[in-house]
């Protein structure tokens, strides 16, 4: 301990003298999704700046603060100044910033997004004041934007291992108690109630216990885990401690997708410093207590964040479930007592240990206690990371901090393709695992997607059951041919080949699914159907009885037509038609041969975005053939 | 390629958890899984081959024939879906002529779908290679892919 104890007071010294800063600190935003955005060549940029005027600076890779539509996000400290963010920000963006704060020695006020100082800075809003920001509560992404992932002794100076060093001074049994009055729920998406989970394995017979950080997160259009992985891996890491304490486990296991590199690089160096700590191995800090954590790369295969699929595949088999009892907390992998943790889950711990239950109860609502992330994506104007209470309704989600839709709103789905899809009347809803439940949704692991008017409903069906089906294991008949037979008729209904019938067969075929799959994969695939027949039904029969897609999305149904009118003749679109469907010579309306067209869209992006008229080309209801 | 093989497998245990990153690390190494992969690793695990196909063939991070120059993975998670993603993938197909899943002939490219590599906000995403490109387009991807030989 006392070790340890040396190494948090000069990692202390070391931020304090970090942050009165004598030194300008830039900070990138450099998580996979700003480095999409481009904010490596930024970080160069800033080099070559530094060196081209004689500046000294320390730049510092953070990870993802949340408001992904802002990346790429660079950030700027100079001494006796606080920390001003800039968004967006493009390579002649930054030379002005640059020479702005180290030459001129202000803040560019015009492309200031925000500040993190206390007081207000003329001109400059506080950042956590942004409309995106301020209904948030952050309690798992505290640390996210704001330390370096790669540094142990930033995560340390902020109260890093704090609860963990807790753990240790209680005994199991009270660690169990403290998250028990806490109220913490499973993350995962199913909100089984932690300590229950932790008690059983705990009191499961058996010398080896296993615990394991599940971080496949497989559902399209989340990424909450790989943020908080990538910004803030010793959050997640100081939780497998406390949890793999509880419950009398020695061995912990991170599980995660072979698709997030950066993420797993970062987990790999956290855990180094780990050990060079003394945080991991034998006695850790001179206890009794002996943990040790390895990586285990998934796959690739959505049923893997299933419990008994995911240690299916830990023991090097096909990831496919077992029927249960028994339970992995009794009998798990290698048939010792296995708990599996989600990573927010996990993350969430050390902040409980740490501020104590009560502390944690003042959040959320009875029975839904804390705080929950979402990726909040789609037609959303402000996409990113965002962490509420739950509780929080979803008209506060998308309208205040989201800032509300494109075009018209039209459906959310919560719960990734094994959650609902919600229509308008549910936006007072609030997110807690209760009410999502009996709208037919479920709260899952924290994907929002929100779509609008251009989004056809059957298709997006479609799109969650196309994804289901390739995902079934095919190990049980209702999941293996009832998702198949589902996704057919799926398919026949937005090919325009439908029959009234057809709504009645998917009803029956998603109840069936849901009472007789074996696992949870297929107990909620029918989900998405399920919900939008129930909100949506005026689109199923659209598509069925007038070969209408509304949203013009599903192909059969619709047809590109340039506008003769509106068309100037600017060849654009003749230039980037693959099949040669678009003719005409320049200045004269084009001829749009709609035999050869393959509705790839080409023409229509260029014309709205690079042609003279904007919008000649439209796509429209195909008239039908008799 | 053998001296290759055994190295890999030297650095693993012989347990049958050492499957599955034994076979990321071939593929790591060669691109994909072949034949002569599949019997040294059956003789060094002492499973059967067909134990390793069926291991493999589960997984879709797994490919049993050489891979082309560049790997282009089109996001078709839920946020790239209904952004555009699969008119993404039905106009690479087109213009490669290839389908997903496939190498062209002068194994230059090869296309593949990728669930979702979280990087939604920046929907739709095209992965080519490690490179991730944001709020692609399809003339956007046309012009893109010029600069990958």
């Amino acid at each position: 301990m006392n070790k340890l104890a040396k190494k948090i007071d000069s990692a202390k010294s070391k931020w304090e003298k970090l942050n009165d800063n004598k030194e300008p600190i830039v900070y990138i935003g450099a998580a996979s999704c700003g480095r999409a955005a481009g904010a490596l060549e930024l970080k160069e940029g800033v080099k070559t700046f530094l060196d081209e005027n004689k500046k000294s600076a320390r730049i510092i890779e953070v990870g993802c603060i949340g408001p992904c539509y802002l990346e790429p996000l660079v950030d700027i400290k100079m001494p006796g100044q606080p920390r001003v963010s800039y968004n967006n920000v493009n390579a002649k963006m930054l030379g002005m910033i640059l020479k702005s704060h180290f030459i001129d020695g202000v803040p560019h006020k015009k492309l200031a997004l925000g500040h993190f100082g206390a007081d207000d800075l003329e001109g400059i809003r506080r950042f956590f004041d942004l409309p995106m920001l301020k209904p948030q509560v952050r309690i798992v992404l505290r640390n996210c934007g704001f330390i370096d992932p790669e540094e142990i002794d930033q995560y340390l100076a902020v109260d890093g291992y704090q609860g963990f060093m807790k753990t240790l001074r209680s005994t199991p049994e009270d660690v169990i108690a403290v998250v028990r009055q806490a109220g913490l729920r499973g993350r995962g998406g199913a909100g089984f109630p932690t300590f229950r989970k932790w008690t059983v394995c705990r009191e499961a017979p058996g010398e080896q216990k296993y615990l394991i950080c599940n971080a496949d997160e497989g559902d399209p259009g989340a990424f909450m885990n790989r943020s908080l992985i990538e910004s803030d891996p010793h959050a997640v890491l100081e939780g497998m401690l406390i949890a793999g304490y509880a419950i009398g486990a020695s061995k912990g296991i991170v599980y995660i997708r072979a698709e997030y590199p950066l993420a797993i690089d970062r987990l790999k160096r956290a855990i180094g410093h780990m050990r060079e700590y003394g945080l991991l191995g034998k006695n850790i800090l001179g206890s009794d207590f002996t943990f040790d954590i390895k990586i285990k790369e998934g796959a690739g295969a959505f049923v893997c964040g299933e419990e008994t699929a995911l240690i299916g595949s830990i023991e090097g088999k096909r990831g496919m479930p077992k029927s249960r009892p028994p339970f992995p907390a009794i009998s798990g992998l290698f048939q010792s007592p296995t708990i599996i943790n989600n990573v927010e889950t996990l993350g969430t711990l050390p902040n409980i240990l740490r501020n104590g239950p009560e502390w944690y109860t003042r959040f959320g609502k009875e029975g839904n206690r804390g705080t929950k992330t979402f990726s909040l994506v789609g037609k959303i104007r402000r996409p990113g990371l965002i962490e509420v209470q739950l509780g929080t309704t979803l008209r506060e989600i998308i309208f205040d901090i989201g800032g509300g839709v494109q075009k018209n709103f039209k459906a959310i789905q919560t719960g990734g393709p094994s959650g609902g899809c919600l229509s308008e009347e549910f936006l007072d809803l609030t997110v807690d695992y209760e009410s999502l439940a009996s709208a037919g949704s479920i709260m899952g692991s924290g994907g929002l997607i929100v779509m609008d008017e251009d989004t056809c409903i059957v298709d997006l069906a479609k799109y969650f059951l196309d994804f289901t089906q390739k995902e079934s294991c095919g190990k049980c008949v209702p999941c293996r041919v009832g998702t198949r037979h589902i996704l057919e008729i799926l398919q026949r209904i937005t090919d325009g080949e439908g029959n009234p019938d057809d709504l009645l067969a998917l009803r029956t075929l998603g109840d069936t699914i849901k009472k007789g799959a074996l696992c949870g994969l297929g107990q909620t695939a029918p989900n998405p159907v399920l919900t939008t027949l129930r909100y949506f039904r005026n689109e199923y029969l659209e598509h069925i009885k007038d070969h209408r897609c509304r949203a013009t999305v599903c192909k059969p149904l619709i047809e590109y037509r340039v506008i003769k009118e509106k068309c100037t003749g600017c060849q654009s679109c003749v230039r980037v038609c693959p099949t040669g469907a678009i003719t005409g010579p320049r200045s004269e309306p084009h001829n749009l041969d709609v035999s050869k067209c393959i509705k790839c869209r080409s023409c229509y992006e260029v014309c709205r975005y690079e042609a003279i008229a904007g919008d000649a080309i439209v796509i429209r209801t195909a008239e039908k053939q008799s | 390629m053998p001296e290759q093989i055994q190295k890999i497998l030297g650095k693993h245990g012989r347990g049958p958890d050492e499957l599955i990153p034994i076979l990321q690390d071939v593929q790591a190494a060669f691109g994909y899984i072949g034949e002569e992969s599949v019997k040294a690793i059956s003789r060094y695990l002492r499973i059967s081959e067909n134990q390793i196909y069926g291991v493999s063939s589960f997984y879709a991070q797994f490919r049993f024939t050489e891979p082309g120059r560049h790997g282009i993975k089109v996001c078709l998670g839920t946020a790239c879906h209904v952004r555009g993603g699969s008119t993404l993938l039905d106009s690479l197909e087109h213009g490669l002529g290839i389908h997903c899943g496939e190498t062209t002939v002068d194994k230059r490219f090869d296309v593949d779908r990728v669930a979702c590599l979280g990087c939604c906000a920046l929907s739709p995403v095209v992965q080519i290679d490690r490179d991730i490109y944001s709020r692609m387009t399809v003339n956007k991807l046309t012009e893109l892919l010029k600069n990958y030989e």
